[in-house]
């Protein structure tokens, strides 16, 4: 694979998975309005997932289509970071692995909106007006449930302590994002985390949490060494289309 | 004027009837229960059909039920406003669904078992929803008619993504031909009972008719329904489960079989396929939810006395 096609699938996948585990959470959140955000977010994803895979297509020598890459690709030849495909736990757990994401998600489609690749330009230009409304929305909640009663402060924290290491793994950089940065091409995740270590100070402090100081990260979604988790989710997301192979839907 | 002839002038001149309006007490209350089963249909309905989002056999195909399943939780929410301005609140309501004082739509209380159920359940559940509630957007009480305008418009959308699952289905393998009859066999009698009991036997239809709520009965509705229905069918080349289904040449209708009222009144008792996992997952979510509404509230309220502190300061 070229590492052009690589870096498409790496953020392809991230939100593909993450638009998945909020699929899951449909019809079961505390209120009608958070079931219409988290479809609503989903779908962002979704769509965001399905721009990046139409370039990846166009990459890719056998020209696999979007659900080809989706469908058709097992557990280690996704390129997704390690925090999106954790579960949903409860609702602490969800709105902090939204926030860490977008806390990324925003400065990344930053950066580029400015890439040298008028393809990764333009999809990020409409990536990033969706990141900074998740982020927002993400980052309330955490405020909320970190300031809000002894409870939500407690479950909050855990999903904090729990996420933590696998926010890690948003920041994994080889010869990947190297190369193609050094070409104008990719965004080095390295210039992303300051300003994703300053919304996160941020709004911790805001939420009375703090900043976890253990430097462990899980890294290898990247390279499709992730955790046990993706093997659950993936078999079900592929169950019907690998059940008709060929079938036009 | 009094208030009883200024109420009946206006609904004898066809103009709507807004909350502030004196309105007779049964006539709220018959408000309030329509609408609040209307929201309650959209939000149980989120269900069978987020039923298969996790396994869409399209990335395409999962956007188009997401969006389809979101659209039903916001025909949720204007209708729960339209309901609150009538003087009831969404945790009224909300407490009323859970205990089951009031009703949803029974169709939600079937399985959705493959993926053409996605297909079935837009053509014929959105199908018949949509013939039932064209006339709503006409119905005396203004916000429900100005609601029900938005949500048939989304509604008719629905119902042709539905159908064009069922045409992909019918266009493909063997296998998902079976899966789209099989659906259509499992859905077409319960879409048929979506209409309420006959005329003859209805409890609500005279006085709905009468107060302008209602405008075309339960038989004409389901009559409607089929005669729109069967054609469509026809085209996809699939078969009605109905040996008694034939074309009235003189009626310009189709006639059609007995519908088993027995198996309605059953569903609509609380002893469907799904009723009890229906309302034990809407209960569950609520319940697991409350910390973080306590959550929300009480946040909302410290935001807000610290607010108030702030523009005291400023003041000073
Ligand atoms: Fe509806
Ligand atoms: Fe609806
Ligand atoms: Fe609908």
């Amino acid at each position: 694979m070229s590492p052009l096609l690589t870096y498409v699938l790496r953020h392809a996948d991230d939100n593909l998975i993450v638009a998945q585990r909020l699929g899951e959470l449909i019809a079961s959140m505390p209120d009608l309005e958070e079931d219409i955000a988290v479809a609503n977010v989903g779908l962002d994803h979704l769509g965001q997932a399905r721009h990046f895979y139409d370039y990846a297509s166009e990459l890719d020598p056998d020209s696999r289509d979007e659900d080809q890459f989706a469908m058709e690709r097992s557990e280690r030849e996704f390129l997704n970071a390690t925090l999106v495909e954790q579960p949903n736990g409860d609702f602490a757990q969800t709105q902090m692995r939204q926030f860490l994401l977008d806390a990324y998600q925003v400065p990344l489609y930053e950066a580029m909106t400015a890439s040298d690749d008028a393809r990764l330009a333009a999809i990020s230009a409409k990536a990033v007006k969706e990141a900074r409304y998740h982020l927002e929305r993400s980052s309330a909640w955490v405020v909320r449930l970190g300031a809000g009663t002894p409870v939500s402060h407690e479950k909050i924290s855990q999903a904090v302590e729990y996420l933590w290491p696998y926010a890690g793994d948003l920041f994994y950089a080889d010869d990947v994002e190297e190369g193609l940065a050094a070409s104008g091409v990719a965004v080095d995740p390295a210039t992303v985390r300051p300003t994703f270590d300053a919304t996160v100070a941020d709004v911790f402090a805001s939420a009375n949490l703090s900043v976890p100081d253990d430097p462990y990260a899980r890294m290898g979604g990247r390279t499709g060494f992730h955790t046990e988790h993706l093997g659950h989710l993936l078999p079900e997301m592929q169950s019907l289309y690998r059940a008709h192979p060929g079938a036009t839907w | 004027m009094n208030l009883q002839d200024d109420f009946d002038a206006r609904l004898a001149a066809d103009r709507k009837i807004e909350p502030r309006d004196w309105m007779p007490e049964k006539y709220r209350k018959t408000m309030i229960r329509q609408i609040a089963q209307h929201a309650h249909s959209e939000i149980i309905g989120q269900q069978p059909e987020g039923n298969w989002i996790t396994r869409a056999p399209t990335l395409k195909r999962k956007a188009i039920l997401m969006a389809k399943v979101q659209d039903e939780a916001g025909h949720g929410l204007y209708l729960y406003s339209a309901a609150e301005t009538l003087g009831v609140s969404r945790d009224e309501l909300m407490d009323m669904l859970h205990t089951g004082r009031q009703k949803y739509s029974s169709i939600f209380n079937y399985p959705t078992l493959s993926w053409a159920d996605m297909g079935a359940v837009g053509w014929l559940v959105d199908g018949a929803a949509i013939t039932n509630q064209v006339m709503l957007t006409r119905t005396s009480f203004g916000p429900y008619a100005r609601a029900m305008i938005r949500i048939c418009k989304e509604e008719s959308f629905h119902q042709r993504q539905g159908y064009e699952i069922m045409l992909t289905l019918c266009n493909g393998t063997e296998a998902q031909k079976a899966m789209a009859q099989d659906a259509l066999d499992r859905w077409w009698w319960p879409s048929l009972a979506m209409f309420g009991p006959p005329d003859a036997e209805s409890t609500h239809t005279a006085q709905s008719v009468a107060w302008k709520i209602k405008r075309e009965t339960n038989d004409e509705l389901r009559q409607k329904f089929v005669d729109m229905t069967v054609p469509q069918a026809e085209i996809l080349g699939l078969t009605i489960p109905d040996p008694d289904l034939v074309w009235d040449a003189d009626a310009e209708h189709y006639r059609f079989g007995e519908i088993d009222w027995d198996d309605f009144w059953q569903v609509v008792k609380g002893d469907g396929p799904c009723n009890r996992e229906r309302i034990a997952h809407k209960v569950k979510a609520w319940e697991d939810g409350a910390w973080v509404r306590e959550a929300a509230v009480e946040h909302a309220k410290r935001a807000a006395s610290t607010t108030k502190l702030a523009a005291g300061g400023a003041a000073l």
